[in-house]
This record gives structure tokens, C-alpha cells and sequence, in this order.
């Protein structure tokens, strides 16, 4: 495909920071192994644990001599981040680093990342790319509502909105009637945030009368967790835009590992700077593209931390066929789950998170919550046990059972599911220690 | 005017209400007037005791949940269409009630309906205003 002037309208060319998308796969792969030889080099003079897995395998940056040599090199887990807590595996002075982020935490201490002012800019280019296989592009009104603050979301797609010249709305998550008034007052044409909380607004809008359908509001970003194609379905109808999926994890930069196109069939990974590998997860092999495994991320560029063969626990498998859109760079099927914490409920996959999502969705705030699966006359159950909590209990009858209807409809949309909604006094799900326990499995006992 | 009514969430599961008493009575909290209000799964418990603030303790000190609520303790003639002619004034000033139920005992020669108005401010101000006794909390809980 050739660059051309007018990369600004929709179809007619490509932004040229999207160029590395187009690359002769010879020259992408010449790309990465320069780059994953200077990775591993950094990596290995500047983080002690990484040097120390490397010497215990005999191993030195001279032994990568081919892509296919990543595979000799040590996992990178997400324990290694918590047990190095907090900047045990930066390989750039502080002073060279720019910005810190770090994950919400619920296992006690945070996952903490850094940026030097380059991983910045290979950042936002990342985001840059994303949000052009999307369409947007300047000219467009955005509507950034993923969190700002620790959590990448907000900060990574600022910036690449930003880069691509699109205006951006910085509305952050939260307040849903706000936020269904500055998209209209203003025009708004693109809105990035998480799939759940858009579907939120969707039902919000209704409830105040605002048709998205008829805004000038054409297309949606959104990422930081699983979502269907049903719910895809839902948002695309329900608000006129098209859906575009984008993965990322903090641990390798936050959004912009990889982004849907316009063939909504697959996302592309940005394979020159996050190396895609996919293993089985029970004997670490390495698959051939196109077998379904976990996917494991090299970092080609990030200076500050970079991050060797990082399990992602993100089950997906590479595409092998071409793109229609013309892109070289290799995609993934999307995630629909994790390999630890995903539990299967009349042949439906279910994760907490989504649980956890569709009890945010209602009220902003998290409850305690169970999840109890239960099997009767050959059918599986699904119970969800929700505390009340002194900001959800009203004094009186109806809104209570508002409160249970709206709880019992959000997981309903979130998972497919029809849950068993139980609203429960307060300190009666029992606490454990460490990593909260959310799923009670009494299907075979 | 207004009196502080507490209420609780309690599930619809047997020993839980008796629970929630003896966690009161535990502290020597005297409950005036109870109202239930159950559904399938779950109760709210409304309370109006002479301190409700070592009733708010009581009852989270025993991991309930305990809220704050203001209500009105209206003066009703005991006599047949006593509490009709009430409603009436409360119609015409174009009140919203919430709920109500009875209070326990009479003060004087007259019965007390405590009534959640969605506004209870203004509830108060209308009813004085068209010659309804609205009862002071002081009077109602000196018995």
C-alpha cells in the first residue's frame, strides 16, 4: 500500500506512524531481532533477576542469534513484578524515568511500571496506530472516559489521541450523566472507554432521553477487559458506532500491544515493538501460529522495563491468514479468556472480572461479592451473593429491589447469564487471606 | 419536628431479626415502635427508639448496617375517620409518602402514625400550616 497525502480520510491511505504496520515481513523480521538482541543486552546488564535466570541457563545476549532463539530464554511472570516490588526490575536510572504507573492492587501490593521519555513516544505511537486502525483520525471529537490517574488506561489513550490530532474530550471514567452531555453538546464523534461502562451509557442515555444512534458519535474504542461478540452486538445497535477491540497490559506498556481494523477480525498485534509468542501453558512449548495457547509478550523497545517472554495468561491463538486490510503485522483472536481464573457455566465462559465489572457498572462502586456455582437437575447455576453495604442499603422496599433488578440485569448483560441475585447482610461472605476468593465451585460435591 | 428513624438491612433467614434485638437490648436500647417491611429474600427493619445513636452503634457494632432517616410522627384523631381526614391534608398539600405505620402506643388521647415522607421538611411545614399535630420527638419519646 502506498503512503499517500490524504491519510487523514478514512480509506484513502495511512497515517505514516502507521507505516511499520505495512512492513515487508523480511524487513519486520531484520526489525525485531535487531531489536530483541538489544533488548536482551539491556536487559541482562541491568536487571539483576533477569541476569541471574539467564547465567543459571548459560546463557548471554550473543545467544540470540535468530528470532527462534527467544525461545531459549526465561518467562517473566507476574509474580517476578510483585517479588521485585517496587523498581527491582527497572533497567533505567530514576532519573531517566519519566512516569510510573501501577495496577489497582487487589492482591495487596501493586504492580509497578516505568517509562523513560522514549517508551513515552513509542507509547503514544503505539496508541497512535491503534486508534487509526479504528478510523479516527484528526479532525475527530474523542471522548477519552477510561480512568486517569495509576491506571494506564486514561494516560495511554490520551496521548495517542493526541499524537493522531484528534481532539480530545479528558472525561475520565465516572459520571454518566455528564458525560452523555458533553458528547452531545460537543459533537462527539469517538469514544474510548471500557466495553461495560459504554454499555452503561448506552442504558443511561435511554433513561434520559438522548438517542446515540442519532449523535454524531460513529466509533468506539474499547479495551481493559473481555468482552463478546453479543455485547459487541449490542453496543454497535444500541448506539450507531462501530466497535473496535484493543488489547494491551500494563506490564508491557497498557494499551496499544494490539488493535482491531476495519475487518473487526482479529486484533493486529504491534509486533515491532511487543513480540507475540503463543505456548502451551502446561508444558511451555512453544506453538506453531494458529494453535490456541498463552500468550507470551517480548518487549522489543521499552527502556525503562523491558520485559522478556512475559506470560500474559491471555488464551488466544496468531491468525495465519492475511488481513483485507492489507496490514503485514501478525493478529490474535480475541481474548475471551484467561487461563487462571475463568470458570465455564452452561458452556458460556465466565470470568470474576466480568462479574466484578457488571457490579461496578450500576452503582461506581465495588461490593463484596460470591460467586456460587451450583448444579441442579443436571442444570449449572449461577448464584451471585452481593453484601449491602451502607451506600447501597436504602430504607426503603422498592429501592432495594431497583438496586437487586439493575445488579441481576448488568451481569445478566455483561456475562449472557441469568444469575441468581442475592442480596446479603454485610461481613457475612467470608474474607480470606491474600487474594480474595470470589468463586465457590459446589457443581460436584 | 422531625424524628430520626434507624433502619436495617436483614435477610430473610430465621435468627436474624432475633439477632438484631438482642444487639440492641445488649446496649439497653429500648425500641419504641418496629416496622418490618419483608420481601422474598430480605427485611428492612425501621426502628424509632429514645436514643438512636447507641441504636446505630448497637446494631453496626453487631455488623448490621444502621441508617438515619427522618420521618414524621403524626397526631391522628382516634375516632372513625381519623386518619382519612389526615391523608386528606396530606393530599391536598400534595405530599409524597414513602411508607408509614403505627406508632406503638397513643400519647394523650390520640393515636401516632409515623410517616417517610419523600420530603420531610416540607411535609412538616404543610401539615402545620393546615392545623395537623405533628408530634415533637421530645413528647413522643418521653413515655
Amino acid at each position: 500500500m502506498m503512503l499517500r497525502e490524504n491519510w487523514n480520510d478514512v480509506g484513502q491511505g495511512f497515517h505514516p506512524v502507521s507505516a511499520p504496520d505495512y512492513l515487508p515481513t523480511a524487513q519486520l523480521h531484520e526489525l525485531q531481532l535487531r531489536r530483541l538482541k538489544a533488548i536482551v543486552a539491556r536487559a541482562y546488564e541491568n536487571v539483576p533477576l533477569f541476569r541471574e535466570r539467564m547465567d543459571e541457563r548459560g546463557l548471554t545476549p550473543a545467544s540470540i542469534e535468530s528470532l527462534a532463539d527467544l525461545a531459549k530464554l526465561p518467562f517473566t511472570i507476574k509474580t517476578d513484578l510483585r517479588d521485585t516490588y517496587p523498581f527491582g526490575l527497572f533497567a533505567s536510572p530514576m532519573s531517566e524515568v519519566v512516569r510510573l504507573h501501577a495496577s489497582s492492587g487487589t492482591t495487596g501490593k501493586p504492580i509497578v511500571v516505568a517509562y523513560t521519555q522514549e517508551d513515552l513516544q513509542v507509547w503514544a505511537s503505539a496508541m497512535l496506530r491503534t486508534f487509526a486502525s479504528a478510523g479516527i483520525h484528526r479532525g475527530d471529537i474523542v471522548q477519552n472516559a477510561y480512568g486517569y490517574g495509576l491506571f494506564t488506561g486514561g494516560l495511554g489513550a490520551h496521548y495517542g489521541l493526541e499524537a493522531i490530532g484528534a481532539t480530545v474530550v479528558p472525561t475520565s471514567g465516572g459520571n454518566s450523566d455528564r458525560q452523555i452531555m458533553l458528547m452531545r453538546d460537543f459533537g462527539v464523534t469517538g469514544i474510548s472507554c471500557t466495553p461495560s461502562y459504554f454499555l452503561h451509557l448506552i442504558e443511561r442515555a435511554q433513561e434520559l432521553g438522548v438517542d446515540l444512534r442519532e449523535l454524531p458519535l460513529r466509533v468506539g474504542v474499547f479495551g481493559a477487559e473481555p468482552w463478546s461478540d453479543g455485547m459487541r452486538e449490542r453496543i454497535e445497535e444500541g448506539a450507531g458506532i462501530k466497535a473496535y477491540d484493543i488489547y494491551g497490559l500494563s506490564e508491557i506498556t497498557g494499551p496499544g500491544v494490539g488493535a482491531e481494523c476495519s475487518a473487526q477480525n482479529g486484533l493486529h498485534i504491534f509486533e515491532d515493538h511487543f513480540y507475540p509468542e503463543i505456548i502451551n501453558p502446561e508444558t511451555l512449548e512453544v506453538l506453531p501460529d494458529g494453535e490456541e495457547g498463552e500468550l507470551v509478550l517480548t518487549t522489543l523497545s521499552k527502556r525503562a522495563m523491558p520485559m522478556i517472554r512475559y506470560r500474559t495468561r491471555d488464551i488466544t491463538r496468531i491468525i495465519t491468514e492475511p488481513c483485507s486490510c492489507g496490514r503485514t503485522i501478525r493478529r490474535i483472536d480475541r481474548i475471551r479468556r484467561r487461563s487462571d481464573d475463568m470458570f465455564i457455566i452452561r458452556g458460556v465462559n465466565v470470568f470474576p472480572s466480568q462479574i466484578e465489572t457488571a457490579l461496578l457498572a450500576v452503582e461506581g462502586t465495588l461490593p463484596h461479592y460470591r460467586i456460587i456455582l451450583t448444579r441442579s437437575k443436571g442444570l449449572d447455576q449461577m448464584g451471585v451473593e452481593v453484601e449491602v453495604s451502607a451506600e447501597l442499603f436504602s430504607d426503603q422496599v422498592r429501592a432495594m429491589e431497583e438496586l437487586h433488578h439493575r445488579l441481576a440485569h448488568s451481569i445478566e448483560r455483561i456475562t449472557g447469564i441469568r444469575a441468581g441475585l442475592r442480596l446479603v447482610e454485610p461481613h457475612t461472605i467470608p474474607r480470606s487471606e491474600g487474594k480474595a476468593r470470589r468463586v465457590w465451585d459446589e457443581r460436584n460435591s | 419536628m422531625k424524628v430520626t428513624q434507624i433502619s436495617s438491612f436483614i435477610e430473610n433467614r430465621p435468627g436474624r431479626l432475633h439477632a438484631a434485638c438482642a444487639a440492641l437490648a445488649a446496649k439497653g436500647v429500648n425500641i419504641h415502635t418496629l416496622s418490618l417491611a419483608d420481601t422474598r429474600e430480605f427485611g428492612i427493619l425501621r426502628l424509632i427508639v429514645a436514643d438512636p445513636a447507641a441504636a446505630k452503634a448497637a446494631l453496626e457494632g453487631a455488623g448490621y448496617i444502621a441508617k438515619f432517616t427522618d420521618v414524621v410522627a403524626v397526631e391522628v384523631p382516634d375516632d372513625a375517620g381519623g386518619l382519612s381526614r389526615i391523608l386528606a391534608h396530606v393530599d391536598a398539600a400534595g405530599l409524597n409518602i414513602e411508607y408509614m405505620y403505627a406508632f406503638s402506643t397513643t400519647v394523650g388521647e390520640h393515636a401516632i402514625v409515623i410517616i417517610r415522607f419523600t420530603d420531610a421538611d416540607r411535609a412538616v411545614a404543610e401539615l402545620q400550616q393546615r392545623g395537623v399535630n405533628v408530634i415533637e420527638p421530645v413528647k413522643l419519646l418521653a413515655q
